[in-house]
């Protein structure tokens, strides 16, 4: 057993780090989410190519660096630090787990795209009547000649503004809740028929809603199996879950920090608030939370390569715990802060809103407590 | 003992039924469900329209312009207006300054000011904390200094809610800085128009602009406008901050609020079923609404209880701690309700811009109210500092 980071991961977090103070303060990222685009695509340009920081999760034969799902948590946690806007979840996390799925041709054309920070990807896998259940489909992709044409609306697909390319899951086959009959591609996000309404989130994103209209796709854009995608998406998007329960992590840390360091200075009653024990109580708290998530986002995270049923009950019990925690960290990191944690000046307020809106992503606390208890306590 | 409403009573809540069938403005149906922004138009018309009936400050003394309901009445208007979702009446001038002023004002300062208060032709704002002043008001520094027959008032006060729109504001300054905390604080109404105010905006987390700073500079007020005696201010306060807590447990709302939780859940699909059919949302749901019936039958007691007409005590903190957590998670459910579309961010309609918000519209502003709500636990004395008024005032620790 061995809970410690190896020298290159240790390095890639250093690395990332420094560039992340330097390049994302509070203000700069501001300025960033009120551009006209909603992000410096410079950040994205030099996270590639200065630091080969979307490579360390690729294999050495595609230009990576060899490492996996750790360097991602590595690096979704430093991103979770500054709240960053950057499209690394859906690019490097998504796309780049279903392209390390699939392998072969598709993989390796696409992956060094990737690498070297020309390729962004948008997955749209959401739809309004959906909710979290990634089989339940209406978009439709139906056969003809040797390619597909693609119909549906896809909700709230985080970066898709910004992407050359969309991950789509779509139904080939079977009916709308069906297991069977789902499929993933992968597209130019330019296709003619491609219409998209974009939109700022309340954390400082950008998504779009997408409404596929006759879409011509070729043949080659399916990853995997027809028909049988769903496990090939269960899989990125457990994968994707944990790197959330990463970023969780940085955000939950930076809450509690900056809350420390808040009642210390805040004086009321002569002391600095830090001294009353129903606060230092709490702070202590919301100390644990933070431990427990980095705790939860490890297991998780080393359990992804476990069978099906074992990765899936792991991947819930940390985002069970996670996106409770960061409801408890965020709610009082804001109610310690008091009128001015509600205010856009402070950053803590950004912090929240990045960890109220985690709470939800690919599935909420109760949902992944459900698919917990039928994984794990099913006698 | 019994929970029925008498006869009387209940012909009485029909009235008001009926009034606000008639009588509230079409177009603000609904505003306020939505959590849309609403303007200073939007909250004026509604208090006009109660005012020519006689029926927008109930608690006040018949001789000022109360009604003279019984405090069940009075219960029986608010839990109405809150159930037909009727924009919530700004509480500045007839919940806050009214009062302080009838009950420590000069003849001349009620003559003058009561009716406009009243009549919503002044928009009365609150000048109480300050920077380095929250729940430890006492330590405030704005500092009013005799000129003559007036005071020069400099300092910055905060989180002032709606000065944007206001004429007149009532402020606490520091009249003698030697004197005990307390003790040296007085009460002063500023005109809002005086020279030397500035009033900058402060956006809350989901983007709205209801709060304010206020900086003071050389501002003139006559010592006419204030109210009670010099150094005494401290004594309105205390009276003013009971009044505010009154109410303050917002349990029709809630209600209200409960019913739009469900119709939502009832709305939303969790795979082939309506959400509010998936046994985690509707334990959330249940739990939160028998809560919310506890708060109300512990508002009641106080209502009709033997310490009926003593005015609000200290237990007047439990109703403000539960029925701001109740607010808080009516917001968190909405949320949770809404699922992927508590993300997109609607900024609300532009000039000219009528495209409609992204998602179902019970949706789009689901986050910026659980953003905003999170003021509730901290407003009008946090519930740290309500708690620490139980402990000492009920439990006498």
């Amino acid at each position: 057993m061995d809970f410690t980071y190896t020298e290159t991961q240790d390095m890639i977090r250093d690395t990332l780090a420094r560039f992340l103070s330097d390049t994302y303060g509070f203000e700069t990222r501001q300025k960033f989410i009120d551009s006209e685009v909603g992000r410096d695509p410079a950040i994205w340009t030099a996270l590639a190519q200065d630091l080969g920081m979307l490579g360390a999760s690729f294999a050495e034969e595609h230009g990576g660096l060899g490492g996996g799902a750790l360097e991602n948590a590595i690096i979704m946690e430093e991103l979770g630090k500054v709240i960053a806007i950057e499209p690394y979840l859906p690019t490097v996390v998504i796309a780049g787990g279903a392209l390390k799925a699939v392998s072969g041709a598709q993989a390796d054309a696409m992956i060094p795209e990737i690498i070297a920070g020309n390729a962004i990807v948008a997955f749209a896998y959401a739809e309004p009547q959906g909710r979290y259940d990634l089989a339940n489909l209406k978009t439709t992709a139906k056969k003809d000649g040797a390619g597909w044409v693609l119909n549906g609306h896809k909700g709230v697909v985080y970066a898709a503004p910004w992407a050359t390319h969309l991950l789509v899951t779509a139904r080939t086959g079977g009916n709308q809740r069906d297991r069977d009959g789902v499929s993933l591609f992968l597209i130019d996000a330019k296709l003619p028929g491609i219409v998209r309404r974009d939109y700022p989130t309340v954390d400082g994103n950008r998504a779009s809603e997408i409404y596929f209209e006759n879409v011509a796709i070729p043949g080659d854009a399916l990853l995997g199996g027809e028909g049988t995608g769903l496990s090939l998406i269960e899989q990125i998007v457990d994968e994707a879950t944990v790197a959330v329960c990463a970023e969780a992590t940085g955000v939950m840390q930076k809450l509690h920090e900056g809350t420390l360091e808040y009642t210390q200075q805040r004086k009321q009653f002569g002391v600095p608030i830090a001294k009353f024990q129903v606060l230092q109580h709490r702070m202590v708290d919301m100390f644990m939370e933070v431990e427990q998530a980095r705790s939860m986002t490890i297991m998780g995270t080393l359990k992804l390569d476990l069978p099906e049923t074992e990765r899936m009950a792991a991947v819930s019990a940390a985002k069970n715990k996670v996106a409770r925690g960061a409801k408890f960290v965020g709610q009082n990191a804001i109610q310690t802060h008091g009128g001015i944690g509600i205010t856009q000046e402070l950053a803590i307020g950004h912090y929240f809103k990045r960890a109220t809106l985690i709470e939800g992503l690919f599935g909420s606390a109760d949902y992944h407590m459900d698919r917990y208890e039928r994984l794990a306590l099913a006698d | 003992m019994d929970m029925e409403f008498s006869p009387e009573d209940l012909a009485f809540q029909q009235e008001v039924r009926s009034f606000i069938a008639e009588n509230y403005p079409a177009e603000l149906r609904g505003k306020q469900d939505e959590g849309d922004e609403l303007t200073k138009e939007d909250f004026l018309s509604w208090h006009r329209i109660l005012h020519k009936k006689g029926w927008v400050a109930p608690a006040w003394p018949v001789e000022y312009g109360g009604t003279g309901w019984t405090p069940t009445q009075r219960f029986i208007f608010s839990e109405e207006t809150a159930r037909a979702d009727c924009i919530r009446l700004m509480p500045f001038g007839l919940s806050m300054v009214g009062p302080v002023i009838y009950t420590f004002g000069t003849p001349e300062q009620k003559a003058h000011f009561l009716p406009r208060i009243l009549s919503g032709e002044d928009w009365w704002c609150q000048g109480y904390s300050e920077p380095g002043s929250g729940s430890d008001l006492a330590s405030l520094r704005t500092a009013a200094v005799r000129d003559g027959d007036d005071y020069i008032v400099n300092g910055q006060k905060t989180w002032t809610t709606m000065a944007q729109h206001a004429d007149w504001g009532f402020f606490l300054v520091r009249t003698d800085k030697e004197a005990k905390q307390q003790e040296g604080i007085s009460f002063l109404l500023i005109d809002m128009k005086s020279p030397g105010i500035t009033v900058r905006p402060i956006i809350t987390l989901g983007g709205e602009h209801e709060v304010n700073e206020v900086f003071l500079e050389d501002v003139r007020v006559p010592q006419s406008q204030r109210v009670y005696e010099e150094n005494k201010g401290w004594t309105c306060a205390k009276f003013l901050l009971a009044h505010e807590r009154t109410g303050i447990a917002g349990v029709a709302a809630s209600k209200r609020g409960v019913e739009r939780v469900k119709a939502i859940a009832r709305t939303e699909l969790d795979g082939d079923q309506p959400l509010l059919a998936n046994a985690f949302f509707k334990r959330k749901v249940a739990e939160l609404e028998i809560d919310l019936t506890a708060l109300e039958f512990t508002e009641l007691r106080g209502l009709a209880g033997p310490n009926a007409g003593k005015g609000p005590g200290p237990e007047s903190s439990l109703l403000k701690i539960k029925g701001s957590e109740i607010q808080q998670r009516l917001t968190e459910l909405t949320l949770e309700a809404v699922g992927h579309y508590g993300a997109p961010y609607f900024r609300g309609f532009g000039e000219g811009d009528n495209e409609h918000p992204i998602g179902p519209d019970y949706a789009h502003r689901a986050a910026p109210t659980y953003f905003n709500m999170r003021k509730t636990t901290i407003y009008g004395g946090s519930n740290e500092i309500q708690r620490n008024i139980i402990a000492k005032m009920v439990l006498g620790l």
